[in-house]
């Protein structure tokens, strides 16, 4: 991060109105660093990433150091830098899941559309990730697509799903 | 609000369940599981029938939390007479309001487990699958609507907290649970009585009581189930804790994998706060105790107190090494009560029925019961609570409905990436702390995996060095550096490359990190890897080039 591009890419978070939803939580935290997670996970939830720009607009209000809240977001998985697709698919690699082949359905994945877990297609439109349990373990193996469990799948199930939701 | 206040709600609640106008309470469980499998329609359409068929004066139709059985959703209980219907499709709603409340003939055919018994059961109560089983901590999950604090009001729920704040000690509630023998539910089995009292003990204007809900355990699911099904359950013990130790303030720590529980949980905490049994003056007493949620953000060492506490600051999850503990310096430096989730969901029954009651149940050194998430290549895959002491065959065979396909038992998985593997020789062993731990496993969270003979032991040890590989907080060398040596050993066997040397060095490392790791993490990542070595180790050998 470097210093001389805050204050203009603050200036840009600021026409932004969803940056209005991080200011009101930053506010009823009380500008407490404590409450940095917190606040993250309001900016994720409105962006669906943590944009570099936002970052630096919470560094700021919170009066911490950058690499304060750049080692925090880098450490839990929950954060991401990057977009993560416009359709996400989640793929629950939990023992459950493992046990009953959730490997099988990754690699079709990246045959279908060449992607591995954490990359997402050229045009935006399919990002694909991997979860630690999702704790559906009586469901498994388990596929979550756009917020949307799908149960005891079997790969080509997933593909036909995905394929119908890019079209779109 | 005050005691009379909260009696007179009580009262009023009772006398409603007493008069109860309704002749059939039909409960759709609404667990995550189920709700995956549709669960949700499901319940809109049963109430329009019920609206439909003019039966809404005598049919009540409630959502609930787990009923254990989530691969065999979405279910519906007929109360009383106790009847369940799984896989319920919206299609035959219709038919099974017909037959089970107009004509009083089941169909069998869609009966709880009809497709894998030779009959079902009726009672469901009947079927083994309850028989075998004992619920404390999840007693009521799955009967009651647990977004409704009334609906726990009147299963006794605040009369413990009512008990303590009345007619107990801190003292006296401390040596209730000393009594009861009860140990932490988060896989350690610390003697929980023992750790509230060395917060007790500790003097500080300002104490904390966090709950543990950070379940990172890859198939476990007990605390989500139950912060889901009975929130106020977890909030009751939570706030006795707090007022045995002399806290004022708790955190529940949640995973963000877990919407729908935190969202209870939340939930939960707001009525208890409009009710008075949370927040200030607790029911007119001069007690105050106050609870938030924190949101996990994904990171498995967050499960360790040091790195939980890390945490709910703010910071990178890393642990730190103890002494001082927890109970003397935690949260913001000040003295910390940190329980599981099913720890706190034991508490009231134990301030109710006594700590003696308590220790009755299971082995001497494991009193209570145990929650146990059922998964992998089993039959009835789910949650299930059973006294300590059932066997692993009771379990598997007899609750589980053995194998799926016809398959063979190979090994159950117990204690997540920190536990080992049970191989078939010991499906007798009685499951309490000590003798998993004689065997190289845990009982860790209650995580428990069946696999059958299809599984490769050497890949599962490889899978569980991945995910601590991948968790680790890179804090500490041993775990940082010796997770992936390890990792790359046991790939390098899984790939048939591997040499004796390479074995003998897998071992040799599995000493070093499990001795000199700071935490839990690394001292424990070795345990996968050592158990199937131990009970399995002609795999590896079979791996081994010359």
């Amino acid at each position: 991060m470097k210093t001389n591009t805050l204050s203009t890419d603050v200036e840009l978070a600021k026409t932004d109105p969803r940056i209005k939803l991080i200011t009101a939580k930053i506010k009823k935290e009380n500008y407490k660093p404590d409450a940095l997670i917190e606040i993250l996970h309001t900016a994720q939830n409105a962006y669906g990433y943590l944009p570099m720009s936002v970052l630096k607009f919470i560094t700021k209000a919170l009066h911490l150091p950058p690499s304060r809240v750049y080692s925090t977001v880098t450490f839990y998985h929950f954060f991401s830098l990057k977009s993560k697709g416009e359709h996400t698919c989640l793929v629950c690699t939990g023992t459950a899941c493992y046990v009953k082949g959730a490997q099988l359905i990754l690699n079709e994945i990246e045959k279908q559309f060449a992607l591995k877990p954490g990359q997402v297609t050229a045009d935006n439109k399919l990002g694909v990730s991997v979860a630690r349990c999702i704790g559906a373990c009586g469901l498994a193996p388990a596929v979550v697509l756009d917020e949307e469990v799908h149960a005891k799948v079997s790969a080509e199930e997933i593909v036909n799903s995905i394929n119908a939701k890019i079209a779109v | 609000m005050n005691r009379q206040d909260l009696q007179t709600i009580i009262y009023a609640e009772k006398a409603k369940e007493q008069n109860n106008k309704y002749k059939h309470k039909l409960c759709v469980c609404c667990g995550a599981g189920c709700i995956s499998s549709g669960s949700e329609e499901v319940l809109k359409k049963l109430q329009e029938e019920v609206v439909t068929r003019g039966l809404e004066a005598e049919v009540e139709v409630i959502a609930t939390g787990c009923m254990g059985p989530c691969n065999q959703g979405p279910l519906i209980k007929f109360l009383p007479e106790y009847t369940i219907y799984q896989k319920v499709d919206c299609s035959n709603i219709k038919e099974i309001v017909q037959r089970q409340l107009i004509e009083k003939k089941p169909i069998e055919d869609l009966l709880l487990f009809a497709d894998s018994r030779t009959k079902p059961f009726i009672d469901a109560r009947e079927d083994p699958y309850y028989k075998k089983q004992m619920k404390i901590a999840l007693k009521n999950c799955g009967h009651i609507n647990p977004e409704r604090i009334e609906d726990y009001l009147v299963h006794d729920g605040y009369h413990a907290l009512d008990k303590v704040l009345f007619q107990m000690s801190p003292e006296e509630v401390i040596a209730e649970i000393k009594q009861s023998r009860m140990r932490g539910r988060g896989g350690a089995g610390y003697p929980t009585g023992l750790k509230w009292e060395t917060v007790y003990k500790y003097v500080s204007p300002q104490k904390y009581v966090i709950c543990n809900g950070d379940e990172g355990d890859p198939g476990a699911f007990m605390d989500r189930s139950v912060l889901e099904g009975n929130p106020h359950r977890v909030l009751e013990g939570m706030t006795i804790a707090a007022y045995a130790v002399g806290a004022t303030k708790g955190f529940a720590y949640i995973r963000g994998e877990y919407p729908l529980a935190i969202k209870r949980f939340e939930l939960a905490i707001k009525q208890a706060k409009k009710l008075g049994v949370l927040g200030n003056n607790i029911l007119g007493t001069e007690f105050s105790f106050d609870v938030e949620v924190r949101i996990g953000a994904g990171a498995f060492v967050c499960g360790e107190e040091t790195a939980l506490i890390a945490s709910i600051e703010g910071k990178r999850g890393t642990p730190r090494p103890r002494p001082p503990f927890p109970a003397e310096s935690g949260l913001w430096g000040k003295p910390t009560l940190i329980n599981n989730v099913e720890t706190f969901a034991g508490i009231s029954p134990i301030i109710n029925n006594g700590g003696e009651w308590y220790s009755d149940i299971g082995t001497p050194k494991s009193a209570g019961t145990k929650v146990f998430a059922l998964a992998g290549k089993i039959n009835y895959s789910g949650l299930i609570e059973v006294p300590m002491g059932t066997t692993l065959r009771e379990i598997v065979f007899d609750i589980g409905g053995g194998i799926q396909g016809g398959g063979e038992f190979k090994a159950a998985q117990t204690g997540g990436p920190s536990g080992g593997c049970i191989p078939a020789e010991y499906l007798d062993v009685k499951m309490d702390y000590e003798s998993l731990t004689s065997l190289g496993s845990i009982m860790g969270s209650g995580g428990l995996i069946v696999m059958d003979q299809s599984s490769d032991m050497v890949d599962v040890a490889r899978y569980f060095m991945e995910f601590c590989m991948d968790e680790s907080c890179g804090k500490c060398v041993p775990c940082r550096v010796g997770t992936k040596m390890m990792h790359d050993l046991l790939k390098k066997i899984c790939e048939e490359k591997g040499t004796r040397i390479d074995l003998e060095r897998l071992e040799e490392l599995a000493v070093y990190v499990r001795e000199c790791s700071l935490c839990g993490l690394g001292a424990s990542a070795p345990n996968p890897l050592l158990s199937t070595l131990r009970h399995f180790r002609h795999e590896y050998e079979n791996r081994i080039t010359e």
